[in-house]
């Protein structure tokens, strides 16, 4: 009613119009960022993924035809989830319980400080130390030897094993940082209201942290999911490249390094980001199926 | 009713107890990997013992001038200064954009910065490196700069935003009042009261750029190569070369990285370096 009774400008400029709209010279500020990252990530995965439709020799789908029936290609995704997938179990239920210990400790710091170290100096050191303390001369073959656990060095490196715990000592660490950034986002004073009113340590833990630490924890497994079923150069170095480690970063990596196929590689690597993607999408999808509430109960 | 209270804190107690030894197991078997690194960098000869027979300092000397470590080292820190340089002032300014204004498409822009961090290096690197050779960068130092920014530009942009949030924009408001132009209000306001934040990101950036194997693995060559991508394959070499030579190497990787993370967490909280605020964020940090 009043609106038309004000005296408004005949023309409205451009400039006006877009600053309402939240844009001007300080918005402008996001373009370099965004333009550099549309340039070398977003153009790379497009051009990758029209690429793996151009194969070498053969029709549209060649290469994707060609992975899934050459069972030395398509055992790699199985592989690389007998690896990938247990890691990142273990990682996350070992971090949950010593995340909600570690978050009632007042000195924090110094525990947070040295697994972090694992995180930093990452896999290519990881496996390089795993050689010497898990190797048959390592401290750990002498220990169990001194205790008469084995009564010969046990091989621990080079194959499936070696690659595990590899994804052990750098995955735990990086859980566990982020399960506890998520449960010390917990207001203490619900569990407290919950043991006041007879909730044992049990029923405290199912009822009430486990529901507010769901979409945090759920995004903790995508993470180190998506991390562990990239694994390679501990795959490399500590595992059978050749053999029970072979995983699909390999694959990838010897179709565009060994045989210089750009084309196969690309596509390698789509079916990398389309498995990853499938079981980020599936965890997702069950967590709203198992659980329903208040999605931001904890930080996060 | 006594008793099963009793049995419940016994249970308990033995649950504690489990939690601690596998965090004490977790660390030892930590310094085991570490130190076993450490004491072979050292030993003359090592072989069916627990420690060395003897101790010496040359491997270091041999592992400098087998692996060229001057060169390589020049490399690295070539890599990872324009690769800090950059991110810092691309990634700065572009979160000083996304703190203060609501636009259309900022959802997008922000999800365009997530995915970069959530998609593993390897999957990105291989169509990443493809691209960079065809525009004839890949092998050079300028490609593994180029693909190091992809997961560091998003990263000092994460990393910096809270800490915008938190300045005052009636400082800002002040400073235009008085005259100031987006130059002067970044360079005489906004750098020193983000100079923590900044100074956060660019160390969190710097330690993980040393540290970033896929990408520069897949983009580098042989004069492109930065330390642990030397490290990579003299491991993966392993028997050309004396195990001792290679530790040393390691070592020297190991200081590299870890000077600058003492450095960066006297700014920073551990939970950051996995690309988090803390719970208390800002108030630490």
């Amino acid at each position: 009613m009043t609106d038309a009774a004000l005296p408004r400008p005949a023309v409205v400029s451009l400039r006006q119009r877009l600053a309402r709209r939240g844009i001007d010279a300080t918005t402008l500020l996001v373009l370099p960022a965004v333009l550099t990252i549309l340039a070398l990530f977003v153009y790379p995965f497009i051009e990758g993924l029209v690429l793996s439709f151009l194969p070498r020799k053969g029709g549209t789908w060649a290469n994707y035809a060609k992975f899934f029936s050459d069972p030395f290609l398509w055992q790699t995704i199985p592989t690389t989830l007998a690896i990938s997938v247990p890691a990142t179990f273990a990682n996350i239920l070992l971090s949950i319980p010593v995340a909600l210990r570690v978050r009632k400790m007042r000195r924090q710091r110094f525990l947070t400080t040295i697994l972090v170290i694992p995180i930093t100096l990452g896999t290519v050191l990881v496996a390089e130390g795993l050689l010497n303390y898990l190797g048959p001369q390592g401290w750990l073959n002498r220990m169990l030897l001194g205790i008469g656990l084995v009564d010969h060095p046990v091989r621990l490196v080079h194959n499936y094993w070696g690659v595990f715990w590899s994804l052990v000592i750098a995955g735990f660490p990086f859980t566990f940082l982020l399960t506890l950034s998520y449960v010390s986002g917990i207001d203490p004073n619900l569990e407290k209201a919950a043991a006041t009113l007879g909730a044992g340590p049990r029923a405290r833990f199912r009822t009430i942290l486990l529901p507010l630490m769901a979409s945090g924890l759920t995004i903790t497994f995508c993470l180190s999911f998506v991390q562990a079923f990239a694994v390679f150069p501990s795959a490399v170095l500590v595992g059978a490249p050749a053999g029970s480690t072979r995983v699909i970063s390999i694959a990838a990596f010897q179709a565009a390094y060994e045989t210089y196929d750009d084309s196969m590689a690309s596509a390698i690597a789509m079916i990398m980001a389309a498995i990853q993607l499938a079981i980020v999408v599936l965890v997702l999808m069950g967590r709203g199926f198992l659980y329903r509430g208040p999605a931001a109960g904890g930080k996060g | 009713m006594k008793t099963t209270t009793n049995e419940r804190s016994v249970l308990d107690k033995i649950w504690i107890y489990a939690v601690w030894t596998f965090v004490a197991f977790f660390v030892l078997n930590l310094v085991g990997v570490v130190g076993a690194v450490a004491v072979n960098s050292f030993a003359t000869r090592w072989l069916g013992t627990w420690m060395p027979n003897g101790y010496t300092f040359h491997w270091y000397l041999d592992a400098w001038r087998e692996f060229q470590l001057g060169k390589i080292l020049k490399v690295t820190f070539e890599v990872v200064g324009a690769v800090v340089l950059i991110s810092g002032l691309l990634g700065v300014p572009a979160a000083y954009a996304l703190s203060r204004r609501e636009f259309p498409g900022k959802r997008a822009v922000m999800l365009l910065f997530l995915l970069p961090l959530l998609v593993p290096p390897m999957t990105i690197g291989i169509p990443l490196a493809t691209v960079l050779y065809r525009f004839g960068v890949g092998g050079t130092i300028w490609g593994v700069i180029l693909a190091n920014l992809v997961p560091s530009l998003p990263f000092v942009i994460l990393i910096t935003m809270p800490f915008i949030d938190q300045i005052d924009q009636r400082v800002e408001q002040a400073a235009k009042v008085f005259g100031a132009n987006t130059l002067k209000l970044f360079t005489h306001v906004l750098v020193p009261l983000l100079t923590p934040g900044i100074l956060a990101a660019l160390l969190l950036v710097l330690v993980r750029t040393i540290a970033m194997f896929e990408l520069t693995f897949l983009t580098s060559g042989p004069t492109s190569q930065t330390l642990v991508v030397a490290l990579y394959y003299a491991v993966d070499a392993a028997g050309v070369r004396a195990g001792q030579s290679v530790d040393a190497m390691a070592m020297i990787y190991m200081i590299t990285t870890l000077v600058w993370l003492l450095i960066a967490l006297r700014f920073v909280n551990p939970t950051q370096i996995v690309g988090r605020q803390p719970a208390s964020a800002g108030s630490d940090a």
